[in-house]
C-alpha cells in the first residue's frame, strides 16, 4: 500500500504542495486565512474547470490549445446575448454550454475527418475562433455588463466581516470547479465513454479493432472540452465582471503545464483528475504565495518552468525505480 | 462435416501492393485450422478480411452458409468470431482486467463501468486457460509472453464459434505454448473452431486438422495435415525444397574478444561469468524468465549489473549506457523488436540506415542515391518483401519487420552482435537465410551471442552453448558434440 503510494505521481505533488504552504505561511501567515484561500481558490476556478478538458485530450493523446479561444468567444458572446435578449444566469450558462460544445465539436470534427494532428488543428481553430471574434467585436471592451454576472459572482457563502470592513466568503466558483472535477472523475472512472478515451489513447489502432467507436470518443472529448470552456468562460465573467476580448487567451499554456505536472502523459493515455487538481492548486498557491511575500510576479513564470523540468525528473526517476522494483526473473540457486 | 466460414476468390491491394490475388479458405465448424505461409504471403491481411477490419476489394464470403456481402468491424465479433492478431491490440495503459473484460463490457452496451463485473470477467477468462496474471498490473508491465496470454484471456470472454490466432506462439514459452495447444484442443472439443497461424509447422501439425497454405497472396490449397509431412508442406509454402543441416563449423581464433566475469543483477541473473572468441557463436539457451535477455540488456547497457566485471580485448570497460555499448562496438537486437526497434511511421529505406546515418554522410550530407543504395541491399540480403524501400514500415508484414530491424542493426558493423530470439516470428526459408547470415557474419570474425529457446537454432548454428535457468548458468555445452535430444532432456529437468 505504502509502496504505491510512493509510486503515484499524485503522492510528490501532495507533499510538494504541503512544503510549499508551510514555507509560506511561516513568511507570510495571512497565507492560511479563510479569506486568502477562498481568494486564490476563486481567481484559479476558470483554469480549474478548463483544466478537466485539458486532461481528456492528454488521455486521448494530443494536447488542444484552442479551449481559451473557445472561452473567449463564449463570454464575449454570452454577455452579449444577455444584453440583448435577457435572461438569467441559467439561461446565460445554457447558452454557453451551448455554443461551447459546438466549437468543441467541430474541433473533434475537423480532427477526425481530416485525421490530422490535435495540436495542428486546434492552434488553427485557435486563430480563427480568436480572430473571428476580434474582426467581429473590433476588440471592444465591455465594461457594463449585465447586473446578473455581477450578482453570481458576488454570491458568498460562510459571508465574515473583515477587520477592515468589508466582507468575504466563499464564492461559488470554486464549488463550479468542484462540479467540473466531480463530473470529469465520474466520466473517466465510471462510464465506459471514459474508459474508451483511456483506451483510445493506449491503443487508437486496438481500440478500432475491437469496436470502440473512435469517431464518438473523439467528438464526445472535444465537445467536452468545448463544454467546459464555455462555462470557464462565464465564470471568469461574473469573477472580473467585464469583458476584455484578449484577457483569456495566453492561458493555454499554464493550464496544459498544471495537468502534466498532475502526472497526465503528453503521450496520452494516463492521467488523473486528483493529480489535475493538485497541479492547478499548485500554481495557484504559488501565485498567492509570491504575491504574499511581495516577489516579483515574472517570478511566477520562472518557477512553473522549473516546476514542469522537476516534475518530469521526478516522473522518470519514478519509471526507474518501478522498473528496478520488477521481479524479472526468480534466482534459485 | 458442416462449413461455418468460407472465403471465396478474395482480393485485396494496398496502394498498388497486392496483398492477396485469389484465396479460398474454408473453415469447418470445430475444427482446428492451420494457416501456413512465408512471411508477407497475406495470412493477416486474409485475418483482417476475416474480422471485418478491413474491406476485400473482390471476393465472396459465407458464413454459416449464408452469404455476407460485407463485413464490419465489430458485426463479426457478435457472430462470435474473435481475433488474436499479431501485434496483440493490447491497451498498455489499464490494467490486465481491464483488457480482458474490454470486449465485454462493450458488448454489453452499457453506459457505465462496473468493476466487480470487470474483475470476474476477467477471473473466468484466466480459469479457462488455467493462469493467474495479478488483475491489477498494467498491461506495459508485463513481459511479451503474459502479455500474449491477456490476450487469449481476452478472446475467451464472450461465446465465439471462431477464434483466430495470428502467431499466438511467436513469443510463449515452451511450457505456455503445450499448454495454449491443449487449451486449442480444449475449446476444441467444445465445438469452437480455431483457423491458427504459425511459422512453428510441427505446432500446426500438433492440432490442425486441415491445413491451408498461402503463397504469395494466392492460395496453394487445403489440404488435411496427415496427407501432409514437414517436408512437402515446406516445398509447398516456398516452391523449393529445403535442407536444414547443421552446420560443420570451425572456430580457428582464440582471441578473446568479451570477457564476463561474476555478472550479477538483484532479481536478473546471479554471478554469470563467459567469454567470447573472435568468430565465435555463442548460444544461450533457456526460458523466457531465466534471465537470459536480463542479461543481454546488462551486457549492452540497457540495464547495467550490480556488480561484476567486464572485458573487452581484454581491457577492463565499464558499460553505464548503450552508447557505452555502441562505442565498444557491441550491437543488439532486442527480443520484443516490433515495439522496440523501429519508427512505424517511417520508411523502410529510413530505418534501414538510421543506425548508420553517419557514415553514409558527405559532410553533413547524405545523397539520396546512398540511402536507397545502402536500404536496397540490406532489403536484398535479407530478402525483405516491400514494394519500395520509400514503403513506411507499418505497412509491412510481421516477420518483413522484424528483418527491418536486423537490417538496421547488422548494418552498423558490430564487433559484438547479440541476437535476442531473433527469428520468432521469421518464415522458414527467411529463417534458414538469417541463420546462414549469422554464420557467415562470424566468419567474418564477428563474436556473436545467440539468445534462443529453440533447441535446433541453437545447435544448427552455435560452436558452444550456455544453458540458462532461474538467473544461472546451468550448464556449458560443446555444441558439436550435443545432441538436440540431449538438451532438450537437460532443459527439461527445469
Ligand atoms: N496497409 C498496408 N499497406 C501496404 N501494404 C500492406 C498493408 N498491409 C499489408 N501489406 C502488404 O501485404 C502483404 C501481405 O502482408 P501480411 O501482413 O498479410 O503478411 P503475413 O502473411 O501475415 O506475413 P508474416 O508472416 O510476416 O506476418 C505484404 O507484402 C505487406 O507488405
Ligand atoms: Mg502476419
Amino acid at each position: 500500500m505504502l509502496k504505491k503510494l510512493f509510486r503515484q505521481n499524485e503522492t510528490y505533488l501532495f507533499l510538494l504542495i504541503i512544503l510549499l504552504s508551510i514555507l509560506i505561511g511561516t513568511r507570510n501567515p495571512l497565507f492560511f486565512t479563510f479569506e486568502n484561500i477562498a481568494g486564490f481558490l476563486k481567481s484559479y476556478s476558470m483554469i480549474g474547470i478548463m483544466s478537466v478538458g485539458t486532461l481528456f485530450v492528454l488521455i486521448l493523446g494530443g494536447t488542444d490549445v484552442s479551449f481559451t479561444a473557445i472561452a473567449q468567444v463564449v463570454e464575449y458572446a454570452v454577455v452579449v446575448l444577455v444584453m440583448k435578449f435577457g435572461g438569467n444566469i441559467f439561461i446565460a450558462f445554457l447558452e454557453a454550454a451551448i455554443i461551447g460544445t459546438a466549437l468543441g465539436l467541430l474541433n473533434g470534427l475537423i480532427i477526425y475527418r481530416f485525421k490530422v494532428p490535435i495540436i495542428i488543428v486546434t492552434i488553427a481553430t485557435f486563430n480563427i475562433y480568436f480572430g473571428m471574434l476580434y474582426v467581429i467585436t473590433k476588440g471592444k471592451l465591455i465594461n457594463n455588463i449585465p447586473q446578473i454576472f455581477k450578482d453570481f459572482g458576488n454570491i458568498l457563502l460562510f459571508p465574515q466581516t473583515s477587520a477592515i470592513g468589508g466582507t468575504y466568503g466563499l464564492s461559488l466558483m470554486p464549488l463550479i470547479w468542484l462540479a467540473a472535477l466531480i463530473l470529469g472523475w465520474f466520466i473517466l472512472k465510471k462510464t465506459m465513454m471514459g474508459r474508451s478515451i483511456f483506451a483510445v489513447g493506449g491503443n487508437e489502432i486496438a481500440a478500432e479493432r475491437i469496436g470502440i467507436n473512435t469517431f464518438a470518443t473523439k467528438l464526445f472529448v472535444f465537445g467536452f472540452v468545448g463544454f467546459l470552456a464555455g462555462i470557464a468562460g462565464v465564470v471568469h465573467v461574473a469573477i472580473v465582471q467585464s469583458v476584455v476580448p484578449n484577457i483569456i487567451v495566453g492561458k493555454e499554456l499554464e493550464v496544459i503545464a498544471a495537468v502534466v505536472i498532475g502526472g497526465a502523459s503528453i503521450f496520452g493515455g494516463r492521467g488523473t483528475i486528483f493529480g489535475t487538481f493538485l497541479g492547478v492548486l499548485l500554481f495557484a498557491m504559488l501565485n498567492n504565495g509570491l504575491t504574499l511575500l511581495r516577489i516579483s510576479s515574472y517570478w511566477y513564470s520562472v518557477t512553473i518552468g522549473a516546476i514542469i523540468i522537476i516534475a518530469i525528473i521526478a516522473s522518470a526517476y519514478q519509471r526507474l525505480q518501478r522498473a528496478k522494483a520488477n521481479i524479472k526473473v526468480q534466482i534459485q540457486d | 462435416m458442416q462449413e461455418l466460414l468460407k472465403l471465396s476468390g478474395i482480393y485485396k491491394s494496398f496502394e498498388g501492393v497486392r496483398a492477396l490475388k485469389g484465396v479460398n479458405i474454408t473453415i469447418n465448424k470445430g475444427e482446428i485450422h492451420g494457416l501456413v505461409g512465408e512471411n508477407g504471403s497475406g495470412k493477416s491481411t486474409l485475418i483482417k478480411i476475416i474480422s471485418g477490419f478491413i474491406q476485400p476489394d473482390s471476393g465472396k464470403i459465407f458464413f454459416d452458409g449464408k452469404e455476407v456481402s460485407r463485413l464490419a468491424a465489430g458485426e463479426t465479433t457478435s457472430w462470435g468470431v474473435q481475433v488474436i492478431y499479431q501485434d496483440l491490440s493490447l491497451f498498455p495503459n489499464l490494467t490486465v482486467a481491464e483488457n480482458i473484460a474490454y470486449n465485454e463490457m462493450l458488448e454489453k452496451r452499457t453506459a457505465f463501468t462496473d468493476w466487480k463485473e470487470i474483475e470476474r470477467i476477467a477471473r473466468n477468462a484466466m480459469a479457462k486457460i488455467k493462469i493467474d496474471i495479478d488483475l491489477h498490473r498494467l498491461t506495459e508491465e508485463l513481459p511479451i509472453g503474459t502479455q500474449q496470454l491477456v490476450a487469449i484471456c481476452r478472446a475467451l470472454t464472450s461465446d465465439i464459434r471462431l477464434l483466430i490466432l495470428d502467431e499466438p506462439t511467436a513469443s510463449l514459452t515452451k511450457k505456455d505454448i503445450n499448454n495454449l495447444l491443449s487449451v486449442m484442443k480444449d475449446l476444441q472439443s467444445k465445438g469452437i473452431a480455431i483457423l491458427f497461424v504459425s511459422h512453428k509447422l510441427n505446432e500446426i501439425f500438433d492440432v490442425a486438422e486441415n491445413i491451408t497454405i498461402l503463397r504469395d497472396g494466392m492460395s496453394v490449397g487445403t489440404f488435411p495435415s496427415k496427407s501432409l509431412t514437414n517436408d512437402s508442406l515446406v516445398e509447398l509454402m516456398t516452391g523449393k525444397a529445403l535442407n536444414q543441416t547443421r552446420m560443420a563449423r570451425q572456430t580457428n581464433s582464440s582471441k578473446v574478444i568479451l570477457e564476463v566475469r561474476h555478472f550479477s543483477k538483484k532479481n536478473n541473473f546471479k554471478d554469470i561469468s563467459f567469454s567470447l572468441k573472435a568468430g565465435e557463436i555463442l548460444g544461450i539457451i533457456g526460458l523466457i524468465g531465466s534471465g537470459r535477455t536480463e542479461l543481454a540488456c546488462a551486457i549492452y547497457g540497457i540495464a547495467p549489473p550490480d556488480s561484476g566485471e567486464l572485458f573487452i580485448h581484454g581491457r577492463p570497460v565499464k558499460i553505464r549506457n548503450v552508447r557505452d555499448a555502441v562505442k565498444e562496438g557491441i550491437a543488439y537486437v532486442p527480443e520484443n523488436r516490433l515495439v522496440e526497434g523501429l519508427i512505424q511511421k517511417q520508411s523502410v529505406m529510413d530505418n534501414l540506415n538510421a543506425a548508420i546515418i553517419k557514415s553514409l554522410s558527405h559532410g553533413g550530407y547524405v545523397p539520396y542515391q546512398r540511402r536507397l543504395d545502402h536500404a536496397s541491399q540490406w532489403i536484398d540480403r535479407l530478402n525483405i518483401k516491400v514494394a519500395h524501400p520509400l514503403v513506411a514500415v507499418q505497412t509491412l508484414s510481421g516477420g518483413n519487420q522484424q528483418k527491418v530491424v536486423l537490417g538496421k542493426c547488422l548494418s552498423t558493423k558490430p564487433s559484438v552482435l547479440i541476437l535476442d530470439s531473433p527469428t520468432v516470428g521469421i518464415d522458414i526459408m527467411a529463417k534458414a537465410s538469417i541463420h546462414e547470415m549469422i554464420r557467415n557474419l562470424a566468419a567474418q570474425g564477428i563474436a556473436v551471442i545467440l539468445i534462443s529457446d529453440e533447441i535446433p537454432e541453437i545447435t544448427h548454428n552455435c560452436d558452444r552453448i550456455l544453458l540458462m535457468h532461474a538467473g544461472k548458468i546451468r550448464a556449458e555445452l560443446d555444441a558439436s558434440t550435443i545432441q538436440a535430444s540431449d538438451l532438450e532432456r537437460m532443459m527439461a529437468q527445469y
